[in-house]
């Protein structure tokens, strides 16, 4: 499998975006991480967390740090590039944007 | 993706382009590092080492898949993929040198044709003055007499054109004359052009010693005798001495300072002819007959060209233009009424060779299409084949996992690898072709036909168009096969097929098909210019050929008057008459079939009324006594020129069959009066029709005047000789240099030649249509064999089977042969249907020929039907060979 069918489209993205924009991490971490923030609702498995990363995309994410992992291996640590901040604001704005819509039309009464 | 994005990214692309494996091998670090922390937690969760690592694994899912997803999604992979794929191709196409050889044989052939005749038509039409600059600006400029005829311009006319032009980044005259050399003792003819002083920085060309001409070098009567001489003119003549600048060559006479060499590879600007010197309009009295003319409005003789500033178009600087005309008619209403000035594409220069090969390069790019596609078919033709070799292959990779998409890409590049070879081939084949055109043309004397083709960026860029096309087309034949693949197939046992009703062979049969209908219209084609050409070669023109030679004198040059002329001409024939071997000799202005101009009258006739609007017009040619002799043309009634037919006896006049019938109503003209220039003349003899300006015209009205009622200084010299052309000239040349060493003889050729050289675009575009037809025969003919092959061996159980219940060898011969001849027979009505439609495009190309000529496509039906039954010979024997016992066992 590759990516939940409930997550929205391009969503993964921004939440990995926004987990390294609090902190460069490495892929082990950021899984974690994203499992403990939305309490494993979102249901990332492992396997679809890496071809994410490697996306294009990561021009938005410094990959170039090579640092000791928690278990004191050598791993890769992503940060978030300039653009990769850009690229954030927009999507956020945007995700609000819509989730307020999405929300909005979610509460209309029934009549 | 925005271009920061790109550019970020740019490094992580280009890294794991590069160095895939260290990209890999990190991602498998990464990976693995996740695996070990999760297999850690799952540890402290207090699952056993080996549960901890199956969960873990489970939680990753496929770790291949992953990784595979990771290098996709990397986006390097196309490249890669594309590294894979040539790298994998080249191994293919080695595992089977036999096709590949084949395959890439017949898109050299295919490209390489294409590129040959591109580059004749860059080097002929569109480029046609090698180191020129920006031809594609430069335009032919002429008048046109009433929206008719064409006409050029005078000297006056170009200096006005030339100020008021304001489109015009630059205007040249460039004219064509023959000039004389003297050099020691004698005197030879050689050809050059006289420029306008800004010629040289106009074209762009910088002479290599010495420099090219100044400003005001083109003014005044004969005040800059100066000349620039070409390189091989330097290297012949002058053995290529470098202090050549300031030396004096005397030309027609006259001492040149010459002050300059163009560089190697420049032949002026003359489409055909290789110019040898330029010298100054001022010196135009010097080398172009008729007197000074540079102050003359009505003098017509300026061959001029204008290069158009950037980004001007043909219609915009014409507007221009016809507006600067209209103002000359008005101003000088005498010289230029009616008269406009057009502009032309070098290709359709109005005034030199340009327009004479293009039926003919017409012709030929059509027929290099065809050839490739002839070529395409066969090579879709053999990949068909391997692709049905290689459908175990296929299905295995399909079976493991690899897109219908991957597999399409896999097979567009083995066919690019096939036809960039057959580019690359076909480069070289181009290459070496380049003066093909040339060497089929006539030898001429002094000056070569200079028509090379060129191979430059334009050329390259159409085969790399024709490469990519190609590619395509034969990359998707077989795509078209794998469609139909389906994964159990080629497990299943190789079913035995019956020739012929394959399920899937109607590709490969439309594609026989289809080569055979090609094949037939190019033998169709070959067989009709090649039936032209001898027709033209065997129709008499109406004048003996063989045993007449033609030359000239040049005593213009040598600055003869007309007195002197007069004497001359007539001391010459007397010699030469006297000579053993030499039964007569005459003069006349224009030869016929010849690129002169035949005088042009109107006439009036005692008796006959022209209808209202009718003003008879007719063409004549002054000619000396003994013409008719000589060249052999039968006079039906009344008597030849004489030498007492002079300025001083009243006007005579010889008309031809046509005439008497058209003016005389079929009466017998003898006697009867003529007005010719506004001069009544008396007829005195009728002559037979005979052909005048083409081997294609129907006979037309024409007559002969006395050379000496109508002079010309320098008239053609016709030999009735029993002796071989070599040995006439020299006795013609000794006994001109007997006469006045200073003098020169003009290229001297029969009267046949002069009929074969009319007949050149027929013998140029017959040559390559039959080659090129041929080649395509060919390559149809290893179609229809591999095919046929194929099938044989495809069905070696049916025929064994066949073979058991009683079928004879011959039997399965027959059937064989017939299945290959009813491919052919489709092939051949569908190439009938389109030959009738389409071979009437050779238009002009074609003498006394009908386009649907029955003998020329009966005969092509035969040459295509013996090839083909060749081409299944040989699988057909192989299926009469089939062992029953063994087949039917095994």
């Amino acid at each position: 499998m590759s990516k939940p069918a409930d997550l929205v489209q391009g969503t993964l993205d921004m939440l990995i975006l926004k987990i390294l924009a609090l902190q460069a991490l490495n892929e082990w971490s950021i899984s974690q991480r994203l499992k403990q923030i939305s309490s494993d609702v979102l249901g990332i498995s492992d396997g679809s967390l890496y071809p994410a990363l490697q996306r294009p995309r990561t021009s938005r994410m410094d990959s170039g740090q090579w640092k000791a992992s928690e278990r004191n291996r050598r791993a890769k640590f992503y940060s978030l590039t300039r653009l990769g901040r850009k690229q954030l604001e927009k999507e956020t704005a945007n995700w609000n944007r819509v989730s307020a819509a999405i929300s909005g039309i979610v509460q209309l009464k029934e009549a | 993706m925005d271009i920061e994005q790109w550019l970020y990214s740019l490094p992580l692309r280009l890294r794991s382009f590069f160095h895939p494996k260290q990209v890999d091998q990190e991602m498998k670090e990464e990976l693995s590092e996740h695996l070990g922390q999760q297999i850690s937690e799952n540890i402290a969760k207090g699952m056993s080492p080996e549960e901890a690592r199956r969960s873990a694994m489970r939680a990753m899912g496929g770790l291949a898949q992953i990784e595979q997803q990771c290098r996709d999604a990397r986006g390097g992979s196309v490249l890669q993929d594309l590294a894979q794929d040539l790298r994998y191709g080249l191994r293919q196409l080695c595992r089977a040198p036999g096709f590949s050889a084949l395959a890439i044989l017949c898109l050299t052939l295919g490209i390489g044709a294409n590129a040959a005749v591109f580059s004749w038509v860059e080097g002929i039409l569109f480029r046609p003055y090698p180191l020129v600059a920006h031809q594609e600006r430069l335009f032919a400029v002429a008048i046109t007499v009433q929206g008719e005829r064409i006409d050029l311009l005078s000297w006056p006319d170009f200096l006005d054109l030339r100020r008021n032009c304001t489109l015009c980044e630059d205007s040249f005259v460039s004219k064509i004359t023959s000039s004389t050399l003297n050099i020691g003792d004698h005197a030879e003819v050689t050809t050059g052009s006289i420029v306008s002083a800004n010629y040289f920085d106009a074209i762009g060309v910088h002479p290599i010693l010495g420099r090219g001409f100044e400003a005001g070098e083109d003014v005044g009567n004969d005040s800059n005798p100066v000349v620039v001489i070409s390189y091989r003119f330097w290297r012949n003549r002058f053995k290529g001495d470098p202090q050549i600048i300031g030396k004096t060559q005397r030309l027609n006479n006259v001492p040149h300072t010459i002050i300059g060499v163009a560089p190697e590879g420049f032949y002026g600007t003359f489409v055909g002819r290789a110019m040898q010197l330029w010298v100054p309009v001022s010196m135009e009295e010097t080398f172009d007959s008729g007197g000074y003319k540079l102050e003359d409005r009505g003098a017509r003789w300026i061959e001029s060209y204008v290069r158009l500033k950037p980004g001007v178009g043909r219609a915009q600087a014409q507007q221009q233009i016809s507006a600067i005309a209209a103002r000359l008619q008005k101003d000088y209403p005498a010289t230029n009424r009616g008269r406009s000035i057009g502009l032309w594409a070098l290709w359709q220069t109005p005034f030199n060779h340009a327009g004479e090969l293009l039926p003919t390069l017409q012709v030929m790019v059509a027929v290099v299409a065809f050839v490739l596609l002839i070529a395409c078919a066969n090579v879709g033709n053999l990949l068909l084949v391997r692709s049905f070799v290689r459908r175990h292959e296929m299905s295995v990779r399909l079976a493991i996992g690899a897109s219908r998409g991957r597999l399409l890409k896999q097979l567009l590049t083995e066919g690019l690898i096939l036809s960039a070879l057959g580019t690359a081939g076909g480069f070289l084949m181009a290459y070496w072709c380049r003066h093909l055109l040339v060497m089929l043309l006539p030898v001429r004397e002094g000056d070569a036909m200079y028509l090379p083709g060129a191979i430059d960026g334009r050329v390259m860029a159409m085969s790399l168009g024709i490469c990519l096309v190609v590619t395509l087309i034969i990359g998707l034949v077989p795509a078209l096969q794998t469609h139909h693949l389906d994964l159990a197939g080629p497990l299943k046992a190789e079913s035995g097929g019956v020739v012929g009703v394959r399920s899937k062979g109607w590709i490969r049969s439309g594609l026989v098909i289809f080569q055979v209908c090609l094949s037939f219209i190019l033998l169709v084609g070959a067989a009709l210019l090649l039936e032209s050409l001898q027709r033209i070669r065997s129709t008499s023109p109406g004048f003996s050929t063989t045993s007449v030679a033609v030359t000239g004198v040049s005593v213009v040059a040598a600055g003869y008057d007309v007195p002197r002329a007069k004497t001359f001409q007539n001391e010459l024939i007397d010699r030469l008459v006297g000579l053993p071997g030499i039964e007569s000799a005459a003069f006349a202005r224009v030869t016929p079939l010849g690129y002169g101009a035949f005088s042009s009258t109107p006439i009036a006739v005692d008796g006959y009324q022209p209808s209202p609007n009718e003003q008879p017009e007719v063409d004549y040619n002054q000619a000396s006594p003994s013409y008719f002799t000589t060249l052999g043309i039968p006079l039906f009634s009344g008597r030849e020129f004489t030498r007492s037919d002079d300025e001083n006896a009243p006007p005579v006049a010889i008309v031809n069959r046509t005439m008497v019938e058209r003016y005389w109503r079929g009466q017998d003209p003898i006697g009867r009066r003529l007005q010719v220039k506004g001069r009544w003349a008396r007829v005195v003899g009728v002559a037979a029709d005979s052909k005048y300006e083409s081997m294609g015209e129907t006979p037309k009205p024409f007559f002969y005047v006395p050379l000496r009622q109508d002079f010309d200084r320098e008239p053609d010299l016709y030999i009735r000789t029993t002796q071989s052309l070599p040995s006439t000239l020299a006795t013609v040349l000794r006994t001109v240099h007997a006469l006045d060493q200073n003098l020169a003889l003009y290229e001297t050729i029969t009267l046949q030649e002069q009929v074969n050289r009319a007949a050149l675009p027929q013998l140029v575009a017959g040559t390559l249509v039959s080659t090129l037809g041929g080649l395509a025969l060919l390559l149809a003919a290893v179609g229809l064999y591999g095919v046929m092959s194929y099938a044989v061996a495809q069905s070696t159980r049916e025929l064994g089977l066949r073979m058991a219940l009683g079928a004879d060898p011959a039997n399965l011969l027959r059937l064989v042969i017939s299945r290959g001849l009813r491919l052919a027979a489709g092939g051949v009505l569908l190439g009938t249907v389109a030959a009738l439609a389409v071979t009437r495009l050779l238009g002009q190309l074609l003498y006394h020929v009908s386009p649907h000529d029955p003998v020329v496509f009966g005969l092509a039906l035969a040459v295509i039907t013996s090839t083909v039954i060749f081409a299944c010979l040989l699988p057909a024997w192989r299926a009469s060979r089939t062992d029953p016992a063994r087949v039917l066992r095994g």
